[in-house]
């Protein structure tokens, strides 16, 4: 390759700047002691004084982190299981349908997602009586079902690229193949699984429409309360928040890289 | 051979918890919800728990089915659900090309790093993805807003002797948009470039081909595939984008995500909504299609 010109590196600076930006001054202006954004009156840590004593905003945290969690272990299992009959069981019948049923849900809108899944909840609840009322459960099942979708392509494209001679020797000398995929198999996978279970928590813990649709009366998770109060304007206890979330974010990231390295 | 032997005796059961087990959850909870908007955008709004009327009921052993298609009569007729339909496809033009004409160079640039640096150019992209989406556009409304940093710096520059409008306009979605997707036009992009095959470029600059018209007969033609699973990653999902348009746009002129939430939250007409999300279907499903059958034929490869 020959040097790279200066106008493709410009639009990368650009690029990044762009991305960056916006988040470098929500970082910023957590710290501002004015509400203003444009006024910078002095450092000052009380918006995130107020963050810790702000009652809903905690307990609507702890409802996401729940179902986040929930539904990064169930969707992991059955997106591990999905991208297994997918690149292991060749062409089965229903194979395309099953395709799609994985793809549609990293594409479509979540307004027609958050609809349509109430819609199920409300049929099911008049015809069984299940379930009973909307909330933990009910977010939980829709966050699921986009989840998987994501996990079984983080997975499925680990199974592809990985070495089978492993599982094959284990095979060659009698193993059940059960055995095989628990001690071989999934040791090889735990990577995608694990990048794959955090995909899905951040997903879970961003989702403000399918959750607003699918919840009932007295369920209400992060993003529904962040964004009430984004509707009203600046707030700067939510910079003090993002900048919380993007120094996790930042922190996993790190030790994900270090473990990468060491491997 | 071997594996076929193996996997000929292996358990039926592992074959059928692997496929049975995640198409029974996406049967029951993707594909039956619409069936069931199907159902529910034919029927009427209506003031009991849940606010719509059945569709068939039997009276004096007679079956009574009744079908309202007022719905989508309305939707093909008023006009601000038709003109929310042609502005949600237009928002998600422009930003899809917006995307493309950023996304394209840098996908590039990252692509022709020295080996070393790829990785880490890519995480840079991708990290912004592992903060929370709403977070991030709402970091959007301090930027543009009349006091906001863009007029100040704008002002401050003297480029400009009064705050631009910015924030709730057409010009705010836009930017929110391409700030959101960037990333889903980028990676598919990028696997596209890092597979393309290097020679060809050099057999082409040896026939006296300029870099310029290498990349219009060669790079580019061979990134379409790239270029067209990206442009679908980002169209698709922005026809019928919320949080965008609801907080940085003009709420004169709705996306249909918007109408959709309103007539649902604030209306509380089911049908209504029910109907604008299979009109919203029928018309993603031909980028759908184009986008699966790309897939299908990158995995023949």
């Amino acid at each position: 390759m020959k040097g790279r010109s200066w106008p493709l590196l410009s639009v990368l600076a650009f690029g990044y700047a762009f991305l960056y930006i916006p988040i470098v001054l929500l970082i910023l202006y957590s710290f501002n002691e004015s509400r203003l954004v444009t006024v910078w009156s002095g450092f000052s840590l009380k918006w995130y004084g107020e963050l810790v004593h702000n009652r809903q905003l905690l307990e609507s945290a702890w409802l996401s982190v729940r179902i986040a969690a929930l539904n990064a272990t169930v969707a992991v299992v059955l997106g591990t299981l999905a991208a297994n009959a997918l690149v292991r069981h060749g062409r089965f019948r229903g194979r395309t349908l099953f395709e799609l049923l994985l793809t549609a849900p990293l594409v479509m809108p979540d307004v027609i997602i958050g609809l349509s899944l109430l819609l199920l909840f409300v049929a099911m609840q008049q015809t069984i009586g299940w379930p009973e009322s909307r909330g933990f459960t009910t977010i939980t099942i829709a966050h699921i079902t986009f989840s998987l979708a994501y996990v079984s392509v983080v997975v499925r494209s680990r199974l592809l690229r990985m070495d089978r001679s492993l599982e094959e020797a284990a095979m060659d000398l009698g193993a059940h193949p059960l055995t095989v995929y628990l001690q071989i198999t999934l040791p090889l996978i735990a990577p995608a699984l694990l990048a794959g279970w955090l995909l899905a928590f951040t997903l879970s813990l961003d989702d403000l429409v399918i959750a607003s649709f699918v919840s009932g009366p007295g369920a209400t998770t992060l993003p529904m309360v962040i964004y009430s109060s984004v509707r009203m304007g600046i707030s700067p206890q939510i910079n003090a928040l993002a900048t919380l979330i993007v120094a996790l974010v930042a922190i996993a990231v790190l030790i994900a890289g270090q473990s990468m390295r060491r491997r | 051979m071997k594996l076929q032997a193996v996997s000929d005796d292996e358990p039926r059961l592992g074959r059928l918890i692997n496929i049975g087990l995640p198409y029974l959850w996406l049967g029951l909870f993707f594909l039956l919800p619409f069936v069931i908007v199907l159902r529910i955008s034919l029927a009427e709004p209506a003031l009991t728990q849940p606010p719509y009327t059945a569709l068939w009921e039997w009276v004096d052993g007679m079956l009574e089915i009744r079908l309202n298609l007022r719905n989508l009569q309305l939707i093909s007729e008023d006009s601000l659900y038709l003109q929310a339909l042609l502005n949600s496809l237009w928002v998600a033009l422009v930003g899809t090309l917006g995307c493309l004409v950023l996304g394209y160079p840098m996908a590039y640039a990252i692509a022709t790093a020295p080996e070393r640096q790829r990785v880490p150019l890519l995480m840079l992209i991708i990290l912004p993805f592992w903060t929370s989406f709403l977070i991030r556009v709402y970091a959007w409304i301090g930027i543009l807003n009349a006091n906001g940093l863009l007029n100040g710096f704008l002002l401050w520059l003297g480029v400009i002797d009064e705050p631009l409008k910015i924030l709730h306009t057409q010009t705010a979605v836009y930017i929110g948009v391409i700030y959101s997707y960037l990333p889903f036009m980028i990676l598919p992009l990028y696997a596209n470039l890092t597979r393309l095959d290097r020679t060809l470029l050099e057999a082409a600059a040896d026939l006296g081909c300029r870099p310029w018209c290498a990349f219009r007969r060669i790079t580019f033609p061979l990134t379409l595939p790239g270029v067209i699973a990206g442009s679908m990653l980002v169209f698709i999902p922005v026809v019928g984008e919320f949080v965008i348009p609801d907080l940085l746009g003009n709420p004169g002129s709705l996306m249909v995500g918007q109408l959709m939430w309103t007539e649902f939250f604030a209306n509380k007409d089911w049908p209504l909504a029910a109907s604008l999300a299979i009109v919203l279907l029928a018309i993603l499903v031909v980028p759908f299609v184009i986008m699966q059958r790309l897939q299908q034929e990158n995995e023949m490869n």
